[in-house]
């Protein structure tokens, strides 16, 4: 290797950690056009992530991570996975094991938080009385019907106490806007003459966007995933989403989905990455809008068909099993 | 005749299968994507009462009371070229008994994703997002969606499905696909007939002008029927200015059909 060669690879190994950062900064990509003159952004894109919603306190001030804090992440992510052998925190294999998570290696987004709106990188005070409630994968919470969030439940007595992703009625990362979570974060765009279809791979969610103009629905007429309209700003494609229901959440455990606006941009910045950034702005839940940026790659790969009403099977046995356990089974086929 | 008007018969008898030839081979009066093909995009709808049986039937009343005249079938023409689906012996039993049990039965009653070919004319909007590599068809019914490849020739069903895996090829005009891997749990209609794992159906999708596609479907499922056979029938395009599809998630409207016996018992 000649000597030049030989410095070109040390660079590009040295500096590469941190070069997806120059995309936001200085961009001169132009993305290739589609046959109708647009932009292209079809395909399927990942928008996995390994960087936390909000900015960790000891990173205060600083928007992005130094090639020494990539080092040191990544030595306590190796660590922590050695001393678990790819086990959950709870020990054992758990619901799910390290196989199931996905990722994105850090130094393909050195952002030190996904929010870069407020520039603090943490969300803005939730307003005083706005619902809040956080499933997860641990025991029943309290709460109230409906229940908005979309893992875990309030009780077992009825579906509707449930999470809406265990209902399959909402994808746990799909639900718009969608944000990277533990598996099957792909999202496929396809573009024709006047519309975009955002199709997340969670619960086959197809949200069909027209770019023709036309007006929102009428007010009275809302959706679980909202109404949503396109238009192009420059080479970002701008999706704005209003008629949610109030069946849903605004953002992470917090406020009702009807009454927030959200705005969604898409611009593809490199070949195999688009810029996924929304802001949500919910007056009633949040005391200002917040914007989240999330990179996604380009996956060479197909979407697989995300059946989860089919397979609910789950649903029957949690109820039955806590009808057993209330000594309140009655078996139909029985009678 | 003189030799001058013969020339002139032969040069306009010539021209006239040059004219028609090319009108079957590039139709001017479809439209059209950029890259030359024939533009599918758009919302789109089957007639009539193919969802209900393919094959002709008189009418028959529905199977809930309240519901009146409104759950009945009226009697239709049949879709199926033939007549008669060509079960085997012991498959056309299944179909009777099908038939019987339909409402306890037919997927389609539990907000189940209705595959191909069902999707295309069950009585529900789909919408279709044409391009050259790959092609988005999405149903209101459920939500159901198939990913078309245009330009996977030879990619090969992963795991069964749903809604199948789709491959799309050209013949002339007309966009063929071909789908393969659906699960043996989809029906084709409301009166029991079905299929198995093994099916596989070809559909062709012909434009036949601005606002109207000739359907066919051609199905092969050598463990159930004797021989393939083909359903065809026009789609309509929904052509209102304000046409779209609205959301229809049917999940929360069969909870208490599919959970119902699993509540909890009010205490009284």
């Amino acid at each position: 290797m000649s000597s030049r060669l030989t410095t070109l690879a040390i660079l590009i190994g040295v500096s590469a950690p941190l070069a997806p950062a120059i995309y936001a900064a200085d961009n001169h990509y132009i993305a290739p056009r589609n046959e109708w003159g647009q932009p292209d952004l079809r395909g399927v894109w990942n928008f996995s992530s390994n960087t936390p919603l909000e900015r960790p306190a000891k990173y205060a001030g600083q928007e992005f991570l130094t090639a020494d804090d990539v080092e040191s992440i990544r030595a306590e992510a190796i660590a922590e996975i050695e001393r678990s052998d790819g086990n959950t925190t709870q020990g054992g294999v758990g619901g799910y094991n390290q196989f199931w998570i996905e990722g994105l290696p850090l130094e393909e987004n050195t952002r030190t938080s996904l929010l870069i709106e407020p520039s603090s990188g943490r969300m803005p005070a939730r307003v005083a009385g706005a619902p809040v409630a956080y499933g997860g994968l641990g025991p029943d919470i309290q709460g109230e019907l409906p229940v908005r969030f979309t893992v875990g439940g309030i009780g077992k007595d009825h579906p509707e106490q449930r999470g809406l992703s265990e209902r399959c009625l909402m994808g746990f990362n799909s639900v718009p806007p969608f944000m990277p979570s533990m598996y099957n974060n792909n999202v496929q765009l396809f573009q024709n003459k006047d519309h975009v279809v955002i199709f997340n791979e969670m619960i086959h969610e197809a949200r069909i966007v027209p770019m023709d103009g036309r007006s929102h629905l009428p007010d009275d007429i809302t959706q679980w995933t909202g109404d949503s309209r396109g238009y192009w700003d420059g080479d970002t494609l701008v999706v704005e989403t209003t008629h949610f229901t109030d069946k849903t959440q605004s953002f992470r455990g917090t406020g009702i989905s009807a009454n927030m606006h959200l705005v969604e941009r898409f611009t593809r910045v490199a070949d195999d990455r688009v810029n996924y950034v929304f802001t949500v702005n919910d007056p009633a839940a949040f005391a200002a809008p917040f914007t989240v940026e999330v990179p996604m790659h380009q996956m060479d790969e197909e979407l697989y068909e995300y059946a989860c009403h089919e397979g609910n099977y789950g649903m029957v046995n949690i109820l039955r099993g806590q009808r057993i356990e209330d000594g309140t089974y009655v078996d139909a086929s029985a009678n | 005749m003189n030799t001058i008007l013969k020339s002139a018969v032969l040069v306009a008898s010539m021209s006239c299968v040059l004219i028609s030839g090319a009108a079957s081979a590039q139709d001017s009066s479809i439209p059209r994507t950029p890259d030359g093909r024939p533009d599918f995009n758009g919302i789109w709808q089957a007639l009539g009462t193919a969802h209900l049986d393919l094959e002709t039937h008189v009418a028959r009343p529905g199977p809930i009371v309240a519901m009146g005249a409104l759950a009945a079938f009226p009697g239709g023409m049949g879709v199926v070229e033939g007549g008669e689906i060509p079960y085997k012996p012991e498959a056309l039993q299944t179909k009777l008994d099908n038939q019987e049990h339909w409402l306890e039965r037919d997927p389609l009653v539990k907000c189940y994703l209705p595959g191909v070919p069902r999707a295309t004319y069950i009585p529900y909007p789909f919408q279709i997002f044409q391009a050259p590599d790959v092609t988005l068809i999405s149903y209101q019914f459920a939500g159901a969606d198939r990913i078309v490849y245009m330009d996977k020739p030879d990619f090969e069903s992963q795991v069964d499905s749903w809604m199948g895996h789709n491959i799309g090829r050209w013949e002339g005009d007309t966009l063929v696909i071909t789908v393969s891997g659906q699960m043996p749990d989809t029906w084709f209609d409301q009166s029991g007939n079905w299929h198995s794992y093994q099916m596989v159906v070809e559909e062709r999708y012909t434009l036949m002008g601005a606002n109207h596609i000739q359907y066919e479907a051609t199905i092969t499922d050598p463990e159930v029927f004797t021989q393939p056979w083909t359903i065809s029938m026009p789609l309509y395009r929904r052509i209102e200015p304000n046409a779209m599809m609205l959301e229809f998630k049917c999940v929360e409207f069969v909870e208490e059909l599919l959970y119902g016996q699993f509540r909890k018992p009010s205490v009284e």
